[in-house]
């Protein structure tokens, strides 16, 4: 039964299941939830809906017990030789890369870590890849390219209160992850989006571009402020390279022509820019409104761009960061579930880094496959001569959470083998020839990375359901049976390769131990060594760069992938709501996260809603050259007139999205597609 | 296949890089009358205003062309097209061959046939901006001549480095092809208010060393004088090798001219009987051209014009027809001279087809976008006009909001709930927070639950 080993005892520390802030919680002997007051991101106290009633995920009775084979319950045993078995007959006949892995930025860093490892030594795959593609990777990719890593925000969260201005592009934290909004309230804030959201709403300046446009707007504002002279010239003299060519190629981007792309007028983005200028301590911040855009690593640049002509980055109270989505999006991207990537945030096509895993592995280094698809190539390529024949899924839930995700069903549809982790049935789970019922967050430990490169840990407090296994006993289970008997179950085990994997490494885990964890209330990455306090701020005094400076990138803005036309005349853009996280397959189970938000709705302007015939409640229905999805209208003046929006928790948004890529990020085009809609009569 | 573009202007300096970004092999010479590198006239008022140096005008990366494969030639004239053998030949005799030729000359500015004119500096390039910033330093006086764009951008700009300035203007308004009469003299005040002297309606007969001598004999004293009396096509190559040329050279809606393998791009390219002075046009001709020249398809139909005075304190943006009457559009207009504001808004079929901003708007940037997607207007015009009129105030007055209202966002707590859990004895914003969770999300609602159980126990008379 849940609950039955805590009925004596106190209170267990642990953390929030779903986002990125992680904030700290305790779950009581009755599965009570209280915030806890230790962990900064929410020490006020504070917990959003989501996080209040997350107790109700471990006994709102719609928990898979027992694995099933073709939708029937049948025995662990039965169901792990069954998948090995039908592994090692695909593998033997159309070669390693025929079976893929797809895992998730929800996995704890324990999981994540396993997961590569089992696709690199017991599958000897190339095909890894997870759901983290369509989150943070185009931040990853340009913080990567302009300080050297990748730590989505590389400062503690708490340094963001003290700030005198934070500019928030395209991220909604209102809504998704409230608390954060608590060390906001001191900075004037300004927020760029195409809707007045519950964030835009708290700013004091609200700039609303066209959908697509904030690579552009970027540029124009890096303009203005090279224009009206407010460059931090000592700053880009002593800490950075390459200002000159970005420099000569924004002549081009003055700002009358970016009002005429974007939408906002001159006047605001100076106004923004100055704003910036004339403080000390300022910040600038990217959310998956900026990133998730086939030029989404282009426009994080341009943004740091801005922020290192500012001279913020690596000065203490003043920076740039990513604010990472997913519950361990920042720990799922470091340790091996990316198809290029190996532990410890290490390149797989670096000699060194493959030498160094070799090692820790016990295999040869040319054992080790090398890059594969990223997430969106490899859904694209499932059950196509030459692509994957099998794919095992982790923590995800891609029938809703991937782009043109009737086209993914369909690929999906098409793999001789499906095998799914998860503890509900997702939709996704639903088509899998085996599922394995896996525990979930309080039944289990293991470390997350938070959205500051903190490392927090997550304690068991219940046990789990009579039937229910670790996905960490499924891997082992699995390896075991493919002849791979190197893959610990117990998850401070697996940590403590991790920590040897990670060693020398950008992400540098070697020091951080469960206990420092439990003792510091977390402990920040890079750490490489025992004795060594953990790094809040890592750039004060140089970049992870080789020759330690900041890296301008030129970029230039584009049009979005899909244009709108006579055809498809309005923008779609898709995002979130506060009740629910990601593809809804928790909170859509949750009963007063479906009363507050209980299904999809598309949200239009009063302008457009009129000149559609559209009134409040209709059912309307929206087409893209992908699909159609049908939802109930509302109607706000939040939104351009040009533009609606639709949340992607529920099965139809994506049907409409669009799976251009970022060539650099591969990142798909989430955020803006055409579309046209109807009244449905 | 060997590309030659004869001018490395904004036009052609654009054109270059479309093609190589399209092509990375095709041969490309680029020659430039400039000895410089290309610039951006667009900023050339920032350089005049003094708030740019000459080199942050810069278009092009000087490593950009060894880089690209692309060969240029600064401070190349071409003088001759020979279209026999396909070689342009430049002024100190170089043969270059082409298979496709792309003329993108621009223009020249206008100098009035004046006695005395040689004294004026003209303001249409990067040397004439350094030559005017230099004089401005000496000068104690200045006057522009010619209140279109340039003229005003220039005269504002030389006001702002403290110069007292006097703008001539022969029409009777400022901008009298983007502007109608009232918002001309709206921008006039404007001005004046920022120490340019605008006279209209006068016409300079001559440049004296002491002035501007107009044509009723007044003599305006200056001891800088700026021309900006507009530009004319640099049409004599194209017309030399016989190429069909009107006000500019004559091409169609691939951009070609009559000779099926020279094309010509930008000031000096007149499409469907225009010829367009702007930017933008250029730059959506050389994206057009660039399809062509690589084998691609694509068509020119017109550009939409936007006109964005850059003058530091002077915001203004006109487009399309603004002129037209009441009699032939439905025309919105809001004025405010005290202000120096004026909006005006043409609208036919529904469409926007023209407007004027003047003084700062947030209306700008949608009806800009509306005007170029030509897409219909709402039917409510003054939200156009004035953003956020139309959106009703938030009832957040404890007594106004419906009991269904949503008090916190982040834990889903209406107004209602609320109520009801005062009702069942929560006294304080803790006691509700513990009941109902207000408050404990992002924590910005904490006033308004305040405000509710405040206004609850007042209303009750109980005592807090």
């Amino acid at each position: 039964m849940p609950g039955s080993d805590v009925a004596t005892k106190a209170p267990t520390k642990t953390h929030c299941p779903y986002c990125a802030l992680q904030c700290g919680m305790e779950i009581g002997p009755g599965l009570e939830i209280s915030p806890r007051t230790d962990i900064p991101a929410n020490a006020s106290g504070a917990l959003c809906q989501k996080g209040w009633t997350a107790g109700e995920l471990l006994t709102n009775g719609e928990r898979l017990t027992a694995p099933l084979l073709h939708g029937e319950p049948v025995e662990w045993d039965v169901a792990l030789d069954y998948v090995a078995y039908r592994l090692s007959a695909i593998r033997a006949e159309h070669g390693p890369d025929a079976v893929a892995v797809f895992g998730g930025g929800g996995l704890t860093n324990e999981k994540a870590y396993s997961l590569g490892k089992f696709a690199r030594v017991a599958l000897a795959t190339s095909q890894i890849d997870y759901n983290g593609r369509f989150c943070m990777s185009s931040a990853a990719a340009a913080s990567t390219k302009a300080f050297g890593m990748d730590r989505g925000m590389p400062f503690p969260i708490t340094d963001l209160g003290d700030a005198d201005v934070v500019l928030l592009a395209g991220g909604n934290v209102a809504e998704t992850m409230p608390p954060f909004v608590r060390h906001l309230t001191g900075p004037r804030m300004i927020v760029i989006d195409p809707r007045r959201t519950q964030t835009a709403k708290l700013a004091w300046l609200h700039l609303q571009p066209t959908p697509g446009t904030d690579l552009a707007l970027a540029l124009g504002m890096l303009h203005l402020a090279i224009a009206d002279e407010l460059v931090d010239e000592a700053y880009v003299a002593a800490r950075t390279t390459g200002f000159e060519e970005v420099r000569i190629s924004l002549a081009s981007w003055w700002p009358e022509r970016v009002e005429r792309i974007t939408g906002v007028p001159v006047h605001q983005m100076r106004q923004a820019v100055r704003a910036m200028a004339a403080v000390d301590k300022a910040y600038i911040l990217t959310g998956r409104g900026a990133e998730q855009h086939a030029k989404g690593t282009d426009t994080v640049s341009a943004f740091i761009n801005l922020a290192l002509a500012l001279g913020l980055p690596g000065t203490y109270g003043s920076g740039y960061g990513c604010v990472t989505g997913q519950g361990n999006g920042q720990g799922g991207r470091e340790h091996g579930q990316k198809a290029d990537q190996l532990p410890g945030y290490r390149k797989i096509d670096d000699p060194a880094a493959r030498a160094h895993m070799a090692k820790v592995w016990g295999i040869p280094a040319e054992d080790i496959p090398g890059p594969g698809r990223s997430a969106y190539e490899l859904l694209d390529a499932l059950g196509t001569p030459g692509g994957p024949r099998a794919l095992l899924l982790f923590g995800s839930n891609p029938v809703i959470s991937a782009p043109a995700s009737e086209h993914v069903a369909e690929r999906i549809g098409a793999l001789d083998l499906l095998v799914t982790c998860d503890f509900v049935m997702s939709e996704t789970a639903a088509l899998a020839d085996v599922v394995f019922p896996v525990t979930q967050w309080a039944e289990e430990s293991g470390t997350m990375t938070n959205l500051e490169g903190r490392v927090l840990l997550r304690n068991r407090a219940v046990a789990p359901p009579e039937g229910v296994r670790s996905d960490l006993d499924v891997l082992a289970g699995l390896a075991e049976r493919l002849g791979e008997h190197r893959f610990e179950t117990e998850p401070v085990k697996v940590f403590d390769e991790l920590r040897r994997a990670s060693q020398g490494g950008l992400a540098d885990y070697s020091g951080i131990t469960y206990e420092r964890i439990t003792e510091e209330t977390g402990v920040f990455w890079p750490c490489p060594s025992p004795g060594h306090p953990g790094t809040p701020r890592p750039f004060l005094d140089s970049f992870a760069t080789p020759d330690g400076r900041a890296v301008f990138v030129p970029v230039q803005h584009r049009p979005p992938a899909e244009e709108t036309d006579a055809d498809y005349p309005v923008h779609l853009s898709t995002g979130r709501v506060l009740a629910h996280y990601q593809s809804g397959a928790q909170t859509r189970r949750i009963a007063q996260l479906v009363q507050a938000a209980p299904e999809p709705f598309v949200e239009l302007h009063p302008d457009l809603a009129e000149q559609l015939g559209i009134t409040a409640g209709d059912i309307v229905r929206v087409s893209s050259r992908r699909g159609e999805s049908k939802a109930v209208a509302r109607i706000s003046d939040a939104i351009r007139r040009d533009t609606v929006f639709m949340p992607f928790h529920w099965e139809g948004a994506n049907r409409l999205t669009n799976p251009a890529l970022d060539p650099t990020s591969k990142m798909p085009e989430f955020k803006v597609c055409a579309v046209r809609v109807e009244r449905d009569s | 296949m060997r590309l030659v573009v004869v001018g490395n202007g904004m036009a052609g300096s654009r054109l270059v890089s479309e093609v190589r970004t399209r092509d990375p092999h095709m041969k490309i010479t680029v020659f430039g009358a400039e000895t410089c590198r290309p610039y951006n006239r667009i900023l050339l008022s920032n350089v005049l205003a003094g708030s740019s140096r000459p080199e942050q005008v810069r278009l092009v990366d000087p490593a950009w062309y060894e880089a690209h494969h692309v060969r240029a030639a600064f401070g190349s004239a071409v003088a001759h097209i020979d279209r026999e053998t396909r070689h342009v030949v430049t002024a100190d005799g170089r043969r270059e061959p082409y298979d496709l030729l792309v003329l993108a000359t621009g223009s020249d500015a206008v100098v009035p046939p004046i006695p005395g004119v040689e004294r004026a500096i003209p303001f249409r390039t990067l040397d004439d901006c350094e030559r005017i910033s230099g004089a401005a330093e000496r000068a104690r006086r200045a006057v522009v001549v010619g209140g279109g764009l340039l003229g005003i951008e220039a005269a504002r700009g030389l006001a702002g480095r403290g110069l007292p300035v006097t703008l001539l203007h022969l029409a009777g308004h400022l901008m009298e092809r983007q502007l109608d009469v009232e918002a001309g003299e709206v921008l006039g005040e404007t001005l004046a208010g920022l120490g340019v002297e605008i006279r209209t309606g006068v016409s300079a007969s001559g440049i004296e060393d002491d002035g501007v001598r107009l044509a009723d004999g007044e003599l305006v004293e200056a001891d800088l004088v700026v021309l900006a009396c507009g530009v004319r096509p640099v049409t004599g190559l194209a017309a030399e090798a016989g190429l069909e040329v009107r006000r500019g050279v004559v091409v169609d809606d691939e951009l070609r001219t009559d000779d099926p393998s020279i094309f010509a791009i930008g000031e000096c390219a007149e499409h469907d009987g225009t010829v367009y002075g702007l930017v933008a046009p250029a730059w959506e001709q050389a994206a057009v051209a660039a399809d062509i020249l690589t084998g691609g398809k694509a068509l020119y139909r017109g550009s939409r014009l936007v006109t964005r005075l850059k003058a530091k304190s002077v915001e203004l943006a006109a487009m399309g027809e603004t002129q037209l009457g009441e009699e032939h559009a439905e025309v919105v207009r809001f004025s405010h001279r005290a202000r120096g504001t004026y909006r005006k808004l043409v609208i036919r079929d529904g469409r926007l087809v023209g407007a004027i901003l003047l003084g700062e708007s947030d209306a700008v940037g949608t009806l800009t976008q509306l005007f170029d997607r030509g897409g219909p207007l709402p039917g409510d015009r003054a939200g156009l006009l004035f953003p956020g009129l139309s959106s009703a105030p938030v009832a957040d007055s404890p007594t106004l909001m419906p009991d269904a209202a949503k008090v916190c966002q982040c834990n889903n707590v209406t107004k209602g709930q609320i109520r009801a859990c005062w009702e069942a004895g929560a006294r304080d914003v803790n006691a509700v927070a513990t009941a109902t969770r207000a408050t404990t999300g992002c924590g910005t609602c904490r006033d308004a639950v305040e405000g509710i159980v405040g206004w609850l126990c007042e209303q009750e008379g109980v005592a807090v």
